[in-house]
């Protein structure tokens, strides 16, 4: 094999991972499972990318190690609990409009206040540490704590019920396989927001800007653009995409208590790695790798549940030490 | 001396420490509008550490810097390249998973590609054109320096500040380097180069500062420099003739 296609193996391969599990996995569960599993697992990445995507531009473009960003999965889910009481009739009613339209004010209040709470946490805590990692993961965790105590004052200790809306709660049958309704919604409203972060980052000015940034800050600069402020907005975008996304957990589990946002805090971390640190299309292959590979694995080997995503993980660093994508600069 | 109109930049007593090693100690240099001024020197020397310093990449401890009539020492890097410094680093600062285009629409004002300045770009370095929509980090070195001089032309700018343009290049695109430099000082262009290669120092420059353990220890014409082989050995250790 000569060196140009090496090297065009070498870049296409990571592409190959995901359809490449999707199919592995069929002759071992049959049809059926394996249509439940798959949408089950592409519904979990989604919402996984919506949580992790924000952490990865954030990390990429500042090198900012933020160990509190599960706080602002805990604020999108609670705040959600509130939206979502203001119009209990709302999600009540076997109404597809108006369950839409509440699960639209949810994931919209759950953003904004994420978002709102990113900003004031950027402008007291983050910009004071920038250029010392050790100081960021003190801080950041410190602020973590003090964040889901603030959510236990205001919401309860108890965990809080955030039902799905009357009209998702059931299945469709597609084949002979059972899809729960809401994971079908929640994979197109993820699919909605992947696409139009996508769509920022590739045909917009801010886009270009962020994705320069990550690659080359000290050079955006010297080109005559404010990254801190840059870094502002995109600290604010990809809080209030954790919120969303705690938000459509939330409704996933059905429940939401104050450790939401920790319990996702791993398979975050992890994603990241996978994806490769500041890489978006990679935070997004490996949201969908894990979240395909953690409902695989505990159907086939449910003792092997806990662990399969660590061990995905070590995997993908034992062939690409420096995760799916890496940028030039991580 | 250069008169003072006449001055677009001028560093005085400049010093510059990076963690606990001082690199500058007390620079002096002057760059002349429409010129081309050479900064020369031995490997780590400072000559990085200059250009750095002038951007506010690496903040001056002591000294001033005045671009045009106003001081730049402690200002942001963005607020410094807004004046009209266009900075080309040593690793040319392409970024390698961003197309050519945007690239070089990153060098634009809001309104995107004016097709004058852009044509302009293409007679300098036609190579860009045909690869417009290859990922940057695809292209050869010789094609990314292209490609980091053509963003610093974007725009029109008041003084390009490149940092060894010809470093790990082929003679062949030495020599279209050469080429091209020469057109942009053939339009009054103010330059300040730092080069390793004296040939290409030889040809482009007007003016000339040689550097050493983070001072200024010699300015003058090129000319003058390029005459004197005696100089030339005592200040930069070279050995190529008069006139080479």
């Amino acid at each position: 094999m000569n060196r140009e296609w090496r090297d065009r193996l070498q870049r296409w391969a990571p592409y190959a991972v995901t359809p490449a599990l999707i199919l592995v996995v069929l002759p071992a569960m049959g049809v059926g499972p394996w249509l439940t599993l798959t949408v089950a697992g592409l519904t979990m990445g989604v919402m996984l990318f919506l949580m992790a995507s924000g952490l990865t531009l954030i990390f990429g473009l500042m090198d900012v190690l933020n160990f509190a960003h599960a706080a602002f999965i805990t604020t999108g889910a609670y705040v959600a609990v509130t939206a979502v009481g203001w119009v209990a009739g709302w999600t009540s009613e076997v109404s597809l409009a108006l369950n839409l339209a509440a699960m639209l004010l949810a994931l919209v209040c759950a953003a904004a206040a994420s978002g709102a709470l990113g900003f004031v946490f950027e402008q007291i805590i983050i910009r004071r540490v920038y250029g010392a990692p050790l100081l960021q993961i003190l801080i950041t965790m410190g602020a973590l704590i003090v964040i889901e105590q603030m959510v236990v004052v205001l919401w309860g200790p108890d965990a809080l019920p955030l039902p799905k809306p009357a009209a998702l709660r059931g299945s469709v049958i597609v084949g002979s396989s059972p899809i729960e309704t809401y994971r079908l919604v929640a994979l197109c409203v993820g699919l909605i927001v992947a696409v139009a972060m996508q769509l920022v980052l590739t045909r917009t000015r801010i886009g270009l800007l962020v994705r320069a940034g990550v690659e080359d800050r000290e050079m955006v600069e010297s080109l005559g653009y404010h990254i801190r402020r840059l870094f502002i907005g995109v600290f604010v975008a990809g809080t209030a995409l954790a919120g969303m996304g705690g938000m459509m957990w939330a409704q996933y589990q059905t429940l939401v208590s104050s450790q939401i946002g920790d319990s996702m805090t791993v398979l975050v971390f992890i994603i990241l790695i996978i994806g490769g640190l500041g890489s978006v299309g990679g935070c997004f292959i490996g949201a969908i790798l894990v979240g395909l590979t953690s409902n695989y694995v505990e159907f086939l080997s449910p003792k092997l549940a806990l662990g399969s995503n660590i061990l995905l993980m070590v995997l993908i660093l034992m062939w690409r030490p420096r995760g799916l994508f890496p940028l030039a600069e991580h | 001396m250069a008169e003072a109109n006449d001055v677009l930049l001028r560093l005085t007593d400049v010093y510059t420490d990076i963690g606990r090693y001082q690199i500058l100690h007390g620079v002096n240099l002057t760059v002349r509008r429409g010129r081309v001024t050479m900064l020369l020197g031995r490997n780590g020397v400072g000559k990085t550490t200059t250009l750095r310093t002038i951007m506010g990449l690496w903040k001056a401890r002591k000294g001033e810097i005045v671009f045009d009539g106003q001081s730049i020492v402690g200002k942001a890097t963005p607020d410094i390249a807004q004046l009209g410094i266009a900075y080309v680093p040593e690793n040319m600062g392409i970024f390698g998973k961003l197309t050519v285009r945007e690239n070089l629409l990153l060098a634009t004002g809001p309104k995107g590609f004016a097709q004058e300045r852009l044509d302009r770009v293409f007679d300098c370095f036609p190579a860009l054109k045909l690869k417009w929509d290859a990922a940057a980090g695809l292209l050869s070195g010789g094609q990314k320096q292209m490609l980091a001089i053509g963003r610093a032309i974007m725009e029109q700018r008041r003084l390009l500040v490149v940092d060894e343009p010809t470093k790990g290049l082929s003679p062949a695109v030495v020599e279209h380097f050469i080429a091209a430099l020469l057109a942009l000082k053939s339009e009054q262009t103010t330059l300040l180069l730092v080069e390793q290669n004296f040939r290409v120092a030889q040809v482009m420059g007007d003016e000339v500062a040689v550097m050493d353990q983070g001072r200024i220890i010699h300015t003058g014409s090129m000319s003058e420099l390029d005459k004197d082989q005696a100089l030339q050995q005592r200040l930069l250790g070279l050995s190529l003739g008069v006139g080479a």
